[in-house]
Order: C-alpha cells, then structure tokens, then sequence
C-alpha cells in the first residue's frame, strides 16, 4: 500500500523544512529537550498512564490495594486455568534441576548459565523457542564500552534519570557492570555487532542517553542475539531440554511452600504436563498482547503476562507495573503494517519527529514516555497538528530521508536492511519518504519483584527480563531490555543453579496456593468470567466465534 | 485449545476500514471470503482460526509463519511471511510452521574458521546442485543459492554476510531438491565470522578488566547514596555527547572514566 496522493502532497511539507533542520542538524543545533518539571507536566497531562480509569486496585493477593492497568488487574483476579483437583501431581513428567518457564533471551541465557554451572536444564516455552520479544527488539544494547567517553557510573545516571530516579538503586547497578561482561560473551558466541574495521564496536545514542553506548547488528540486534543464544542452547542437547509449545500454567510448591515445579500445558494435544524441579527461572517475558488501555503493539504473539499471574498466584508481589511503556513510534500506515517497531535508532542517528506542517515539535530523544506522551499531544484536539491517515488514524512523520543527507547516500539502507524491507513491500521507499507513526503499546515496565541475584521471595523461585520489574523505574530506556534480558536472565541462571545443586529432593508437590486463592476470590466475592494465565490473544473472528458449535462428547 | 477474548477494542493489525472489499481465499484447499486488505495471518484470523502453531512476531523477523501459496493460473509456486503477505484473489495456500532440519552439535571456540569447516559439520552441502530454488523460495530476498556456493567453497565471511538477513523460516530447506538446511549452514558461518573472523573489540574486553578490578564501585556507591536532589543535579549536569559522529570527542569531565 503506497502512500495515497494525499499523504504524498502532505510529505512535500517534510520535504519543504527539510533542508533548514539537516543544516541545523549539522551546525548541532537542537531543539530543546524538556526540563525535568516539564517532563513531569507532559507526562501528566499527555501519557496514557495518567488518563482517568487508566488504574484499578488489585483486590485479591499479596498486592492488594496496588493500582494497575485494568486489564492486569482483571485476569489477576481471574480463576486459575488449573482445576487443581484435576491435575495428578504425582505422576511427574519431567523431573530437572532448573526449570526455565520461558524461550526468549532471558530463559535462554538463564539456561546457557544453569547448564555451564553444572544443572540438568528444562526449558518450557509457550511457541518455539527464540519466539519472543527479545527477537523483535531492533534498535540495540545498552553497554558502557567505550572507555575514553564512558562508563557505567554514566550508564548507571542515565538510567535513573529515564526511570524518573523511581528504580531500585541495587537492580541498576548490577545491570550496568554486568552490560560490558554481557556484551563480551555475545561477542565470544560470535553475535555479528556492528564494528569497524579495527574492531571497535559501532555505538550510537537513544532516548536518554548522555553517551553513545547503544550497540547494535543492523536493525536487528535482538534477532541477531536471539539466534544466537538459541543456536547455543540447541548445542548442548544432552544438559538442555526444550518443550516448545508448552506454556507453563501454574507453578507447583513442596510440603514447605517452595517451589518445586510447575504444570504446562501441551498445546498440541491439550493435556496438562508436570514438571518437578529443584529451582524454577521465572523468565516469561511482558504483556503487549493484552492491549493495555486499547493500543496496538509491538509486541510477540506469546506476550500475555503469564508469569506475573503463576508468581503472583504463588504469593510474589508485583512492583511498577503501574507504569506502561508506550514505544514513541509504531507505525500507523500502512494499516497492514499497523503496531510495528520502528526502531529508536533512526532517532539515535538523528531523524527528526515533525507534525502535519513540517515541523519539529519535540527533541526527538526525549526518554520514550515523554516523546511518546509528546506525540500523543501533537496528534490530540488540544493541538490538532497530527497527521491524518486514509484508515481514520492520526500521526506525525519520522523523517527517515533526512539520514541520508546527514549521514551520505544509502545510509538508511545499509543501516535499516529490516525495515527498509518492510516498507519496500508496499511500495514505499523510506529513504525518500518519511515513516507515518505513532505511539505502540510496548514494554511492560514492571512485574514480578526480585532482587539483584536473581531470587524472589519464594524460595526457589528466580526470575529474570520483562517479567520483573524494578531496574527500570517508571520508564525504560531503549537499549536496556535485551540488556536487562541477558544480564537478569544469565543471573537467574546462575542462583537458581547454585539454589538447586544445595536441595534436597522436594517432597509433597501441590497446588495448594492455588486453591488459597480462588478460595480468597470466592470471599471477596469477586466474580469472574474469567481465567488466567492467558496464554494466547484471540484475535478470531468474532462472528465466526458466535457460531462455533460445541458438539457434545 | 480454548483461550478467551481479550475484550478491548481492538483487532490487531486487521483494523477494519468502513468499506471492505472481500475476495476469495482458499485455506489448505478450503474456500473463505475476506478483506482484500488483510496479510494471509489477519485473513486466516478472519476466517475463524485460532492460530497457536505458524504464528510468531507478528513482525516480519521470527520465521514462524512461512507460507507456500499457488495462483490459479501460473504453475510457480509462491513463497511468503504470512505476517507480511497480503491475500490475493483466488490463492490456494498452505502453512508450514514447522519442517526438520538436523542440527550439528559444536562448540564455536573452538572450532577454526577453515576452509572445511562448514562442510565438515554439513556435509550435505557438497549435494547442492545450483539449481536457485532456495533464492526464489527466500521470503527476505536473500541470495541463499550464493552463500551456499560461498559456503561449498568455504568463504565463511561471504556467508555470513549474504545470509545476514534471514529469519530461518525454513522454506529454503522445505523446497530444496538436495535436501540441504541452509539456514543452519548459515548461522554456523555467522557465528564463526562473529567469534573468529571479525576484529575482537579491544576496547570492550579492557571495559570489562576495568569493571572486575572494581574502577567503577565507588563511584556508583556515591550515586546510590546520594539524596534525590543531588542525583537529579548530577543527571541535569551530565555532558551530552554530540549527534554528529565525532571519533575525538571527549567530555570535559572525565572522572568516572
């Protein structure tokens, strides 16, 4: 679908105040980012986060009283998936050291770490493994390499500042002395970053960052990491087991509440799994496909927030989820293509945001709330200067040709080969045309709370990547998710391995807290439709749905 | 499997225009009428199914969803992302979310980016016969026949970087008539050319000496004492390094360097 003549007479706008920004550009002159209070103002009025009913107070569980996003709060207080009166819990399936409830780059580098250590491995993934956020992360990894202009004590600063100074002063500091060693056992497996010819790595800026420290393969460094770790996985058959299409359900506790094992789901046949285990990595990854507040996302397929509901059935508290990354830019056109990542990195290389005239309302690496919240202004009534598209939508340019007039001829392709695909399949050329978009439902800030060694508090059970919450405060910054997934994934990997190697065989596997819980459901009197985990969004026809017939056994 | 609508007002990608042409499809031989401005995911969704296997990103990079299709009046057979295609008229289509490729086991340090690596762990290669059924079933437009033939001749570089773009959907393997998996061949040079091949980054293996000697604790131990106005000082503070790429930029400041 190319741009229609409409939108192509709306871009000669772009094209008109071009000329003036790339020259500014160059000079290095900028528009002026928002000062903190300002930032504060923006996000309060603009953010979906600060919208009324974009809260509710969870009212089952350990959380109780916490406001959340209300489609959270709804399959928290869901009933289980389980019937744990129907599940024989004795005859065991599969018994392992570490259990890894998830495949995408945390659960891989969690069991890449377990089966160095010394654990028999389990992998229970709901798709294949490497189906994940993690593969659809484009832009980079956030590592304070470069020792002449920065280190992690800057990393360390900026990451406070994008999360509003909210996040967990101990979880950030792991995070960026762990990005480099991180970043270098990527590189020993052989990840194909970007470099130059003498081996210093390619860095460049985004959202938030004082220095250049985002690392990058093309426009597709989480692809690039995921198959990596993937291949990795698949080389040590014999210590790493992997069920694919197999969602963990509900965790499994021992006769002293610990972790002990979970309950999957085989969605082939539909019939339930037990798996016991020593130390369970908790590694599910975010909640995208739950449409939080309506918006499309980014997000994979498998990304229901299921590991937020088995913890938090087991009694885990959950922490920031009362904040929601939204990705400053999805695309909007074509409609096809609709919720898609367009990576921050164009913004890192300096492509301007600019309105339906032409011009550049916000500094184009504000941290990823306020650009978005900034955006999601532009576009609004209060200002009306978004740009409308033929699907009755409304966004601004990322002007992705300007690059190639800052940077030389052929840059966004080179730079951009995934996207510069995507596009090309609809006829457009996005190093002539700019990009139409708009904030996507993206990231999932918070989740299940952990601390800087991996553990939680029950024992027994780690966890690592989008599924926790805590390092990123309130917000994000790009380039710190596929280091979050790494760094927290390889570290759950190593304490659950040295936890297991340490127990006992667990005896009494149950699903009591299970019960506990829907037995607190029925004393609150909350009423449900509903069960939990999700596992997959249904986007079937609903007509169709309407005339599935149930035919009686 | 039975999973529950999400009730909020959205259909994913497939939201709906106001006036919807609909065309005919035909699923796995099966006849439905849909939206002609649906990918072949959105569609099948529309037609009424629930989809767990041949189903991924939704974004053009996991492979998942690799899809075979045939137009009534052309005897090619045709190959796309079923995420990323969108229907036509008429088309007969099948999914192959999944086909089997034998992996080789090694261990990537120590193996010697050599001339015989490649055919050492895949022998098979040796079976290709030229044909280019693999390039025209590549749903990114890679040039897999020419990295496999870079790969006979054991240019791993080569390899990697023809095959850099792939999503090992599988459909080059699914298609080949010398039953090669050419996306393993191709991850295996990748990986090579990334640990043995491309220059080791100097500066991040002495970033990390710096870390294990524990250059950056006291530093960071300040900043986790610091009260929230201070850190907010600092942050305010902090150089910005310039867009304009500048190999001798240094910040003014290089404490905590």
């Amino acid at each position: 679908m190319p741009y229609p003549p409409e939108l192509k007479e709306l871009i000669k706008k772009v094209e008109a105040t071009r000329p003036e920004r790339v020259e500014k550009k160059r000079k290095g002159i900028e528009v002026e980012g928002l000062s903190l209070e300002g930032r504060e103002d923006r996000l309060k009025k603009y953010h979906p986060d600060y919208k009324e009913d974009s809260r509710r107070e969870i009212r089952v569980g350990v959380s109780k009283g916490y406001a959340i996003s209300p489609e959270i709060v709804e399959i928290l207080e869901a009933r289980s998936r389980v019937t744990p009166e129907k599940i024989n819990v004795d005859k065991v399936d599969h018994e392992t050291d570490v259990l890894v409830i998830g495949g995408g780059g945390a659960g891989a580098s969690a069991a890449l770490m377990a089966a160095g250590a010394g654990a028999k491995v389990l992998i229970a993934t709901k798709l294949r493994l490497g189906d994940a956020n993690t593969m659809m992360a484009e832009g980079g990894i956030q590592a304070a390499s470069k020792v002449e202009t920065d280190s992690p004590y800057w990393h360390y600063l900026d990451v406070m500042g994008g999360g509003h100074f909210t996040n967990e002063p101990e979880l950030v500091k792991t995070l960026v002395n762990e990005a480099p060693k991180v970043l270098a056992w990527l590189e020993g497996m052989g990840a194909m970053f970007t470099k130059d010819s003498d081996g210093i790595l390619r860095t460049m800026h985004g959202g938030g960052t004082s220095r250049k420290r985002m690392h990058y393969a093309g426009d597709i460094t989480g692809a690039e990491i995921m198959r990596t770790l993937r291949d990795e996985v698949k080389n040590h058959p014999e210590k790493i087991d992997v069920l694919e299409f197999s969602p963990a359900v509900e965790l499994l506790l021992d006769d002293e509440g610990k972790a002990a094992g979970a309950v999957l789901l085989n969605l082939d046949t539909e019939e339930y799994v037990v798996v016991k285990a020593k130390a369970i990595v908790m590694a599910t990854g975010g909640s995208g496909r739950l449409h939080i507040r309506g918006f499309m996302t980014t997000n994979h397929y498998g990304a229901t927030g299921d590991g937020l509901i088995m913890a938090y059935h087991a009694g885990v508290p959950l922490v920031f989820l009362h904040s929601v990354q939204y990705h400053p830019t999805g695309i909007v056109f074509p409609e096809q293509a609709e919720g898609i990542l367009i990576t921050e990195k164009f913004r890192g290389a300096g492509a301007h945001v600019v309105n339906v005239e032409g011009n550049q309302f916000v500094y184009e690496r504000e941290p990823r709330d306020v650009e978005a919240a900034s955006i999601i202004r532009e576009c609004s009534t209060d200002v009306g200067m978004g740009v409308p598209t033929p699907n009755n939508k409304v966004g601004a340019w990322l002007d992705s040709p300007m690059l190639d007039i800052v940077h030389g001829p052929g840059y966004v392709k080179k730079e951009f080969p995934g996207k510069y695909i995507l596009f090309k399949r609809y006829d457009i050329d996005i190093s002539k045309e700019p990009m139409l978009i708009y904030p996507t439902l993206h990231y999932q800030n918070g989740g299940v709370e952990y601390k800087s060694d991996g553990s939680t508090v029950l024992e027994g059970l780690f966890a690592g990547g989008e599924v926790t919450g805590g390092v990123h405060g309130e917000n994000r910054l790009m380039g710190n998710s596929l280091l979050d997934v790494t760094v927290y994934g390889r570290i759950a990997g190593i304490s659950a391995t040295e936890y297991a190697l340490g127990r006992k065989d667990p005896k009494g596997l149950n699903l009591d807290h299970v019960v506990k819980y829907h037995t607190e459901l029925g004393e609150l009197g909350i009423k449900t439709e509903r069960n939990a985990p999700v596992i997959l969004p249904d986007y079937t026809n609903p007509d169709v749905k309407n005339r599935q017939v149930v035919v009686a056994p | 499997m039975t999973t529950q609508s999400i009730p909020v007002d959205v259909t994913d990608e497939t939201s709906q225009s106001t006036e919807e042409t609909l065309i005919p499809i035909n699923v796995m031989g099966r006849r439905y009428m849909v939206p002609d401005h649906l990918t072949i995911m959105t569609a099948l969704e529309y037609a009424g199914y629930q989809l767990t296997r041949g189903c991924g990103c939704r974004g053009g990079v996991c492979g998942a969803c690799a899809t075979v299709f045939r137009m009534p009046d052309s005897y090619r057979i045709e190959v796309g992302l079923a995420c990323q295609t969108i229907v036509k008229p008429d088309m007969f289509l099948a999914q192959l979310p999944f086909f089997p490729q034998n992996k080789a086991e090694y261990d990537v340090e120590v193996l010697e980016p050599e001339q015989g690596t490649l055919a050492g762990l895949y022998p098979e290669i040796f079976k290709c016969i030229g044909c280019g059924t693999c390039t025209r079933s590549c749903p990114q437009d890679i040039e897999v026949m020419d990295y496999m033939a870079a790969a006979i001749r054991g240019d791993i570089a080569r390899v990697a970087e023809l095959s850099f773009d792939c999503v090992m959907c599988g459909l080059c393997t699914a298609r080949c008539p010398a039953e090669e998996a050419q996306p393993l061949v191709a991850i295996l040079a990748r990986r090579l050319y990334g640990r043995h091949i491309a220059p080791r980054a100097a500066h991040l293996a002495e970033r990390v000496k710096q870390i294990e000697d524990g250059r950056f604790d006291e530093g960071i131990e300040t900043l986790m004492a610091a009260d929230l106005e201070a850190l907010k000082e600092m942050y305010v503070a902090r150089e910005k390094e310039p867009d304009m790429p500048d190999p001798d930029w240094r910040p003014k400041d290089k404490s905590h360097l």
